[in-house]
């Protein structure tokens, strides 16, 4: 299958490869899978005090469609605050990466990591609160 | 014969998910005795078409029951249970944390061409198989009611078998 030159751009120099300290404050993790595949993907968003996503990392084990959603959407959270990193929707991320039907669930795995990861985020600063 | 027949009943085997392989060979055979199409060359065009029919039925049907995987979704469907095979994306987090270490694991192996270390890793990851194969075989038993439970082992296996796959390939390549 042809990837579009958008995913091969992603896939040969993805953005924002590799993992945030474990101790490393305002760290939120998602983590997610596609069984259908077998992809894995973690990413992590980094939030300053003001609740916006400043930095974010991603390691995916997957196709190249996979890997372009993820480095994508790396990109794309940056500058954003959580409510608005939840609005991305994976209908935007495939359509920016012209994703063919049968890859239309890894930009669905991209946005379950994003959501996932805010998640994890706002729990641990629940658990701080507390 | 009875296109509307489950696999199961199709080949005179009780509904299970540990299945005697033997007998599903045998009915198999039996099964595609009775509708291989050559036997029917003297038949009207009609008559042919629907042996054909069958003899694609009773394929589909035998390479289902055969896999342990195939034949626990398609368990799984006869409940009405959808395995969220491509839309449930939220597996438990430990889970999905093992099986980046399997990839990454497979990944250094493979660029190392450390290839008694990937034949350690399949070895290690068809017992884990096995295990989830007795999971499933008390998850899918006659009067279990809730497929959750299954539908998540099954789901875990789709990942399983990827590792499989990509342990094979690596040593394949580590062999050229």
């Amino acid at each position: 299958m042809a990837y579009s030159e958008k995913v091969l751009d992603h896939y040969e120099n993805p953005r924002n490869v590799g993992a945030f300290g474990k101790d490393e404050a305002g760290v939120g993790t998602g983590m997610v899978g596609a069984p259908a595949c077998g992809d894995v993907m973690k990413l992590q968003i980094k939030v300053n005090g003001q609740g916006v996503i400043e930095d974010a990392k991603f390691k995916t084990y997957g196709c190249g469609s996979a890997i372009a959603s993820s480095s994508l959407v790396t990109e794309w959270v940056k500058g954003k605050s959580l409510d608005e990193a939840l609005d991305i929707k994976n209908t935007a991320i495939a359509e920016e990466l012209a994703l063919p039907p049968v890859k239309i669930h890894c930009s669905i795995l991209a946005e379950d990591a994003i959501k996932a990861a805010v998640a994890d985020y706002r729990k641990h600063q629940e658990a701080k609160g507390e | 014969m009875d296109l509307q027949q489950d696999y199961f009943s199709l080949f005179g085997l009780p509904q299970g998910f540990d299945i005697d392989k033997d007998r599903l060979e045998q009915a198999y055979r039996d099964c595609q005795a009775q509708v291989h199409p050559d036997r029917h060359a003297h038949r009207s065009d009609a008559e042919k078409r629907v042996s054909m029919q069958w003899a694609t039925h009773v394929n589909e049907a035998y390479r289902t029951l055969r896999k342990p995987l195939l034949r626990a979704r398609y368990m799984l469907s006869l409940r009405g249970v959808d395995a969220g095979i491509e839309t449930n994306t939220a597996m438990a987090p430990a889970f999905l944390m093992e099986q980046m270490e399997w990839r990454e694991g497979v990944e250094e192996a493979r660029e190392g061409g450390d290839v008694s270390d990937l034949e350690h890793m399949r070895q290690r990851l068809d017992l884990h198989e096995r295990e989830l194969h007795q999971n499933l075989s008390g998850q899918l038993a006659e009067g279990v009611t809730d497929g959750e439970l299954a539908a998540d082992t099954v789901r875990r296996l789709m990942f399983i078998e990827k590792l499989q796959i990509e342990i094979d390939d690596a040593l394949e390549a580590l062999e050229d």
